[in-house]
């Protein structure tokens, strides 16, 4: 799949910003008034900047709201009703907390729980595509997930809570790398049951429809180097998960943490670039392309 | 519906009109209905009334929209202010174009009017372009056809009167087996897709001979990836093996063809090889009632194939006999063929044998009583249904005219042309080549040519020769070079007019014909040739008059450009007198009308030939008062006379009892009544008259009642070829008319009455170059000018060289490779690309894919430009000196016909350069650039 | 909306005959002419003469080569449009409803109103049917020229696709696959129509007739020679015609 930035932008941050969340809903840090404001301004830059990034690769972004319609049967429409609900609770949660020192907590907990359900939601997004079998397995929400609560214990400065997700996120994020690079043979799908014709000898793109470019070509067929992806690999690993975790073993300062932070979030970056980059669509079987 | 559906208007307005005229994207002219919205072309469809293409349409035609609003239209008549090639150019007025035309050709016309050139490229109005260079008086005029499958057109006419091309086709509706021998595309491109369609619906067979398995060799059942230029061995196998074996229609052969007509075997007399003629000069038979000899259409003779008889001292044997002699020789036989021609003994031996079980086993028989021209009436037509076509895969071969010979052969022993499931003609052919036109070359100042230029020499007394026997045309067709280039040679035009060889010639005057490009050999040493200055720096050819529609390579080299219109926007006429679009079934003819206005300041060639034929004073354009005779084309359609009652379109003629079809005087209404009839006309042949047309009674009336001729002509097929025997005679030392000494040889080898196989000419000169290197027309393309269109350009922007796995391997290329290609001739640098099925030792590409920068308004990185390329830069129309020490041209002896496919190459893996090699410097273009995005919507 | 319905009263489609389609690209072009005049936006294609154009096609002719354990390669052209698959996960991953299976006759459109130009439902589409139009910035697909085969405004007999229409080779066949004598139905049953990529359980309509065997030796009886050369061949000629009498 082309990684597009606005897609990698808008799940690395929302991601975070509403794993911040979660933590914040479930009180498990609750600070009041001016910190307070501090935490839940990131929350919300990240989670919202998140949002507004996913829209710029929208052909009608004018039309989003149309986007709300259909959560009975898609999982990008249930992501805008959650995330918007997880928005509108924690605001008023946040309001709490800021204005009146007080947390009230069934809010929180409600807040929470959307929070999470959008970054699951954004999961299934991904993880439904049949097309996409690098995607299609329980390992693209575990390291959703994974990422998101990590990303923002890091960001809540809860350090046991974070180094035991960070260590989760390695194995949903190893799992993903194995699993996924054994999918699409797994799959069952090949030129073969592309064309139909697999049954009269190996096929075999010959020429393609148009010698020019096209839409799908663009969109679905990118080709990753085995060295760039060995390298982005590594990146994602040391410098998003590990790092922090050692960072966060040899004790905390403030301006540790925010190193660890930022490391993490180079890492998210290569590692969505490569969630995306390393995704085989089918129907690059078609172009004989994968 | 579901409520939550949209509503959905689902009979949306179409168009405010539907116009019906005749498609111009290809040579096949199709009908199409042109949709109107607000005065603009909204979209085109197939016309499902017209006879070409019954409502279909292929992927140019549809996309015809494109190609009138493609931005590389030329604007206005175009002076060249730079130096030729530059494409620098003012544009100017009409007046002052035809005022510049009129002053260099009047002079020319009053001194020496030979010094005027004219060629057409695939010119759809041959007889109105001839017409007009016959009045002119040059003898230098002709068609594309020299360059294109004259082979084809002159193999068939001398054998059977009629050829394949677009003049014949298979009787796809009883045909049960079908072998198409090297076609990509055709100029029947729809209705040989429609004929395929209906063979596998009736789940006939269909066998491919092809080097290349793409198009239609890879739906064909069986494909037989032979050898470039071997498929004379392959059919001299296959007749070789039928009458070995006696699987032959003696029936057919005895009554249809000359092989009982009597031949002189005396090698002593001076007609040996001759046919033995009475007074009248009818060949002549042993008729089997009588035992002694009578013409061969006598009132019931029964012709005998194999009786001789003994004549005023001299043997006379049947044409019989020879063929067996010929074709039952070792050499052909398929053991020693195979390894030539690439497919195993036992392949070629089931294939005869298949072809003996389809048209002898399962014969057909429809039940239609029809009389031949002996008065014996046959109570049944029988079918064998075996039938065949071949295009330029045989004839762009320096054998191809023998070898098309051997293929018609082939049809007639198994009694497959005109009977039901076999080959058709389509009218007015059938033809006799006797009944054709001689050609013509008498030059008389200020007067007309004393005939037509093109036609079919019955012997050396025809050829064009000047007084001490040289070429009489620029182009030395109908020479001893060529004695039979019945469509003249445009390939050697150019070159023989820089080199001044047979003479100078003064104004270079070209029609739809992309000279400087694709239609070139050798097109880097074209373009030279065209731009060359002698010692006084004036052009070597002073002069050069262009007429295109649009933006192309060759306009560059033009001093003079006469932009015409696109075919949406002018009057033509298809004429029964030019290249028929008949189906087997029925006579047709059809026009071309302005359905659109043209937006810019350019007018129709043919009307600008009216106006400039009256500024030039020429017989038949100008009036007793020296008036302009045809106000424009239509007018020259509509009144134009060409014999009596004949005119340029046959429907709707005015005879005693009102309209008529046919024969008949102009009529005033005619063009409204074509395009009331959807832009076309067209009758059916009467049932009795379908098959066996040459030799049916009720056929030769129905075609002297339409006007194909004046006079039936029954005739029986040409297997052995007396035009050939006299000029091979002539070169055995025979008779008043004799060649130059060093073409007698050639001449006695290739004037072969009987057909024959012999290497490509180019294979001599070829040691060292293991491969052959092709083209093919992809379907979605015609020739240069299907990449100015914006979605056809998307389909063919590149043309990788496909490679065999052999060869693939042996260089070790990998996808995305590049390659040098080198010929004799020269060498290209091109993108390779793998290709399993194809013959191991070829290689190809499709055709006229590269483009020059600068050309069609295409950006000079346009892929066309960059990657894409032309093998022609490796064909070159000489062939390299051999042991004589001359450099002969790179065509077929018989008819001139450009041998394309001879090209022989070797292939070496190279270094990706920066664009496809060679690469030229852009051309100025003579059109604004074009739009950036195009989102096409003409309705709200 | 993006519920596929649970059953739609007819089911109409295309057949594609890869035995008999010459890969002229005809429908491919007969489409973009009429979808680029009629339903919804036009068909942009940028820089449609420059060095990279690009445009959108409903319809687009691929070509496989095959190569067989023996016997020589094989070419097989190959038409892909949208197949408006019973289970068409482009629809319901649809966040606007703008892309919806119609009940009547389970076409799969886009309604370009309601379309935000997400592009998910191409991601879900696995056959590679479904072009974002870089102009509009809508989704488009094949609409089974669903603004022809109703249309009154057109003649009867041209109420089928345009591509249909214009297939030279007859490789394209239109009709309801919900009636069981169809022509297309009977075509299916028939040739052995099949589904591309089965197994993502999409549930194409369209259905693809397989090539016929190619290269099937030929085995006709041998023939045999009535002469070895011409003097045998003239004797052999003799005994022959006397035989068939009179000429
Ligand atoms: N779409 C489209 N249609 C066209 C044209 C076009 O440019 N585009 N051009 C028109 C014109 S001008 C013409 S002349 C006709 C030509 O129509 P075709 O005769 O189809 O011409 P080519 O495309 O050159 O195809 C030649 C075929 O012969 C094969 N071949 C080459 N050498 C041999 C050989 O030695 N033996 C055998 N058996 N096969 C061989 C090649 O592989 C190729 O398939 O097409 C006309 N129709
Ligand atoms: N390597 C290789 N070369 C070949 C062949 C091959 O098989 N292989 N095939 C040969 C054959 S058979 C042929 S026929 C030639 C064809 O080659 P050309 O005869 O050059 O054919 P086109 O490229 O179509 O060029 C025709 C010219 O006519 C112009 N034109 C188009 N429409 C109109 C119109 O309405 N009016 C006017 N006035 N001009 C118009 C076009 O812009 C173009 O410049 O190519 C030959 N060259
Ligand atoms: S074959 Fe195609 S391009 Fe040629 S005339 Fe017919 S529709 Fe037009
Ligand atoms: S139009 Fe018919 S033959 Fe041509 S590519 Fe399309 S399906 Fe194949
Ligand atoms: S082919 Fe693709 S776009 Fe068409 S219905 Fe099936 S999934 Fe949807
Ligand atoms: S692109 Fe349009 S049709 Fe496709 S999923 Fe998005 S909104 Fe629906
Ligand atoms: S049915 Fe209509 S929209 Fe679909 S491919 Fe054919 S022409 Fe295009
Ligand atoms: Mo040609």
């Amino acid at each position: 799949m082309h990684p597009a930035p606005s897609v990698i932008l808008f799940t690395s941050l929302s991601g975070l910003g509403f794993g911040l969340l979660v933590w914040l809903g479930l009180g498990v840090l609750a600070p009041t008034g001016w910190v307070a404001f501090v935490f839940f301004t990131i929350a919300y830059l990240l989670a919202v900047g998140g949002l507004m990034a996913s829209t710029f690769h929208l052909g009608h972004p004018e039309r989003a709201l149309k986007a709300f319609t259909q959560w009975r049967t898609s999982w990008l429409s249930r992501e805008a009703w959650a995330s918007v609900a997880a928005l509108v609770l924690m605001a008023l949660y946040g309001a709490g907390l800021v204005f009146f020192a007080s947390r009230w907590a069934v809010l929180g907990y409600l807040g929470a729980a959307l929070s999470l359900l959008t970054v699951i939601t954004t999961s299934m997004i991904y993880a439904q595509m049949r097309t996409v079998p690098r995607w299609n397995n329980p390992t693209t929400p575990a390291m959703f997930l994974s990422y998101s609560l990590a990303g923002g214990a890091l960001l809540a400065g809860e350090v046991t809570i974070a180094i035991w997700l960070l260590t989760i996120a390695v194995v949903a994020q190893v799992a993903h790398w194995v699993v996924g690079d054994r999918a699409l043979a797994g799959s069952g799908t090949t030129i073969a049951s592309a064309t139909g014709l697999g049954d009269r000898g190996a096929v075999r793109s010959f020429e393609p429809p148009h010698t020019g470019t096209n839409y799908l070509m663009d969109e679905f067929i990118h080709v990753v180097g085995r060295k760039h992806r060995v390298t982005l690999r590594a990146i994602a690993l040391i410098s998003g998960l590990l790092m922090p975790s050692l960072i966060l073993l040899a004790g905390v300062g403030h301006l540790l943490a925010a190193v660890a932070v930022l490391l993490h979030l180079v890492g998210v970056f290569a590692s969505r670039w490569l969630f995306f980059a390393e995704a085989e669509h089918v129907v690059g079987l078609y172009y004989g392309k994968r | 519906m579901a409520k939550d559906q949209p509503q959905l208007d689902t009979s949306p307005h179409v168009s405010d009109e539907v116009r019906k005229t005749t498609c111009y994207m290809c040579a096949c002219r199709c009908g199409i209905n042109v949709h109107m919205k607000e005065g603009k072309v909204a979209y085109i469809e197939g016309n499902r009334d017209h006879p070409v293409n019954r409502g279909v349409l292929c992927a140019k035609g549809s996309a015809g929209i494109m190609q009138v609003n493609a931005p590389s239209r030329l604007r206005a008549p175009l002076k060249r202010v730079g130096p030729r090639g530059s494409g620098e150019f003012e544009e100017i007025s009409w007046d002052e174009a035809l005022e510049i035309a009129t002053g260099w050709l009047k002079p020319l016309r009053e001194t020496a009017p030979e010094k005027l050139a004219f060629f057409t490229g695939r010119d759809q109005s041959q007889s109105f372009t001839g017409l007009w260079a016959q009045s002119f008086g040059t003898p230098n005029y002709a068609a594309h056809g020299g360059f294109c499958s004259v082979n084809m057109a002159a193999a068939g006419i001398y054998t059977m009167g009629g050829a394949f091309w677009e003049f014949g086709q298979p009787d796809w509706d009883h045909t049960k087996l079908f072998l198409l021998f090297g076609v990509a595309e055709d100029h029947d491109s729809n209705p040989i897709k429609m004929g395929i369609g209906k063979i596998k619906e009736r789940g006939a067979r269909m066998i491919g001979v092809n080097p290349i398995r793409s198009g239609y060799n890879a739906v064909a059942d069986d494909w037989i990836g032979i050898t470039p230029g071997t498929d004379g061995l392959l059919i001299m196998a296959l007749i070789h093996e039928l009458m070995k074996a006696g699987k032959v229609d003696l029936d057919y052969l005895a009554q249809f063809t000359n092989a009982a007509c009597l031949i002189d075997s005396d090698p002593n007399s001076d007609s040996h090889g001759l046919l033995l003629k009475d007074s009248e000069g009818q060949p002549q038979v042993i008729d089997r009632r009588t035992g002694q000899v009578a013409p061969w259409n006598g009132e019931g003779v029964q012709p005998d194939l194999s009786a001789t008889d003994r004549h005023a001292g001299i043997t006379h044997r049947p044409v019989f006999h020879a063929m067996a002699e010929r074709f039952l020789d070792p050499q052909w036989a398929p053991d020693a063929v195979a390894g030539k021609t690439g497919i195993s003994a036992d392949r070629i031996r089931a294939l005869a044998a298949e072809l003996a079980r389809v048209a002898f086993d399962e014969a057909i028989e429809l039940d239609r009583a029809w009389t031949d021209f002996r008065g014996v009436t046959h109570p049944k037509m029988i079918g064998r249904p075996v039938s065949m076509h071949a295009m330029r895969g045989i004839s762009a071969h320096s054998n191809g005219f023998q070898t098309a010979r051997a293929l018609h052969t082939l049809q007639i022993l198994l009694g497959s042309v005109e009977t039901p499931g076999g080959m058709r003609f389509k009218p007015p052919y059938p033809k006799p080549h006797t009944a054709h036109p001689k050609p013509h070359c008498k030059v008389t100042p200020g007067a007309a040519l004393d005939g037509p230029h093109l036609g079919y020499p019955q012997g050396p007394e025809d050829l064009c020769l000047t007084e001490t026997g040289g070429p009489a045309r620029i182009d030395k067709a109908f020479s001893w070079d060529n004695p039979l280039s019945a469509h003249g040679m445009m390939h050697m035009v150019i070159s023989n007019a820089h080199a001044g060889d047979p003479y100078r010639i003064d104004t270079l005057f070209l029609y739809m014909a992309n000279m400087s490009w694709n239609s070139s050999m050798n097109t880097r040493q074209t373009m030279h040739m065209l731009t060359d200055t002698d010692e006084n720096g004036d052009y070597v050819i002073p002069r050069i008059i262009y007429s295109d529609a649009y933006s192309s390579e060759m306009v560059a080299y033009a001093d003079l450009v006469l932009p015409d219109t696109t075919y949406l926007e002018r009057h033509d006429c298809i004429s029964l007198l030019d290249r028929p679009i008949c189906e087997a079934d029925a006579v047709a003819d059809a026009i071309r009308w302005p359905v659109v206005d043209p937006d810019r300041d350019v007018r129709a060639f043919q009307s600008v030939l009216c106006d400039l034929g009256a500024r030039l004073n020429l017989p038949g354009f100008v009036t007793e008062d020296g008036s302009q005779l045809y106000a424009d084309y239509a007018d020259y359609m509509t009144n134009h006379i060409r014999r009596p009652g004949i005119g340029p379109l046959a429907g709707w003629r005015v005879g005693e009892h009102g309209l008529q079809h046919g024969r008949g005087a102009p009529n005033a209404g005619q063009i409204d009544s074509y395009i009331r009839n959807g832009g076309f006309w067209m009758e059916h042949i009467p049932e009795g008259a379908a098959y066996y047309k040459p030799f049916n009674s009720a056929y030769q009336d129905w075609a002297v009642q339409m006007g194909f001729y004046d006079s039936p002509q029954p005739y029986i097929f040409s297997l052995y070829s007396e035009p050939l025997r006299r000029l091979q005679l002539a070169a055995e030392g025979t008779g008043a008319h004799q060649p130059p000494e060093h073409l007698r040889a050639r001449l006695q080898t290739h004037m072969d009455p009987l057909p024959f196989w012999f290497e490509p000419l180019g294979d001599e000169t070829a040691e060292g170059y293991p491969l052959h290197a092709l083209t093919q027309r992809p379907m979605a393309m015609y020739h240069s000018w299907g990449s100015q269109n914006a979605w056809l350009r998307q389909i063919h922007g590149v043309n990788p060289l496909y490679v065999p796995t052999k060869i693939w391997k042996a260089q070790g290329f990998a996808e995305g490779d590049w390659a040098v290609v080198i010929s004799p001739a020269g060498s290209i640098t091109v993108p390779v690309a793998h290709m399993a099925a194809l013959n191991e030792n070829t290689v190809w590409t499709w055709n006229a894919i590269g483009k020059r920068k600068g050309a069609w308004a295409l950006d000079a990185d346009a892929p066309e430009a960059t990657k894409g390329y032309l093998l022609n830069h490796l064909i070159h129309e000489l062939l390299p000196e051999k042991g004589d020490g001359m450099r002969w041209s790179n065509s077929d002896p018989v008819t001139g016909q450009a041998a394309w496919f001879d090209l022989r190459v070797k292939i070496a893996k190279s270094p990706a350069p920066q664009e496809a090699q060679p690469a030229f410097g852009s051309v100025g273009s003579p059109v604004p650039d074009a739009t950036e995005t195009l989102a096409w919507k003409v309705g709200k | 909306m993006t519920a596929l319905p649970e059953t739609t009263d007819r089911k109409l489609g295309l057949v594609i005959d890869l035995d008999t389609c010459v890969g002229c690209h005809a429908c491919v072009i007969s489409c973009k002419g009429w979808n680029t005049e009629n339903y919804g936006a036009p068909l942009a294609d940028t820089d449609p003469y420059g060095a990279d154009p690009s445009g959108t096609y409903l319809n687009r002719v691929h070509s496989y080569e095959i190569q067989p354990n023996d016997g020589p390669a094989q070419l097989v052209h190959f038409p892909k449009s949208c197949l408006h698959c019973e289970d068409a996960p482009c629809v319901t991953v649809c966040p606007t409803g703008a892309s919806y299976k119609r009940s009547e006759d389970g076409i799969v459109l886009v309604n370009e109103q309601d379309c935000i130009g997400c592009g998910l439902c191409a991601w879900a589409c696995p056959y590679g049917a479904r072009e974002m139009d870089p102009a509009a910035g809508v989704m488009k697909k094949c609409t089974l020229c669903v603004d022809r085969i109703y249309n009154e405004n057109l003649p009867e007999e041209d109420r089928e696709p345009a591509c249909v229409r214009t297939c030279p080779a007859g490789a394209r066949h239109f009709g309801d696959f919900a009636d069981p004598d169809s022509h297309v139905s009977k075509l299916t049953a028939d040739r052995g129509g099949m589904d591309l990529m089965p197994e993502q359980g999409t549930k194409p309509v369209n259905q693809y007739l397989p090539p016929r065997a190619r290269d099937a030796q030929m085995q006709p009886p041998a023939l045999k020679p009535v002469a070895e050369d011409a003097k045998g061949f003239v004797g052999w000629l003799d005994k022959a015609l006397s035989r068939v009498g009179g000429g």
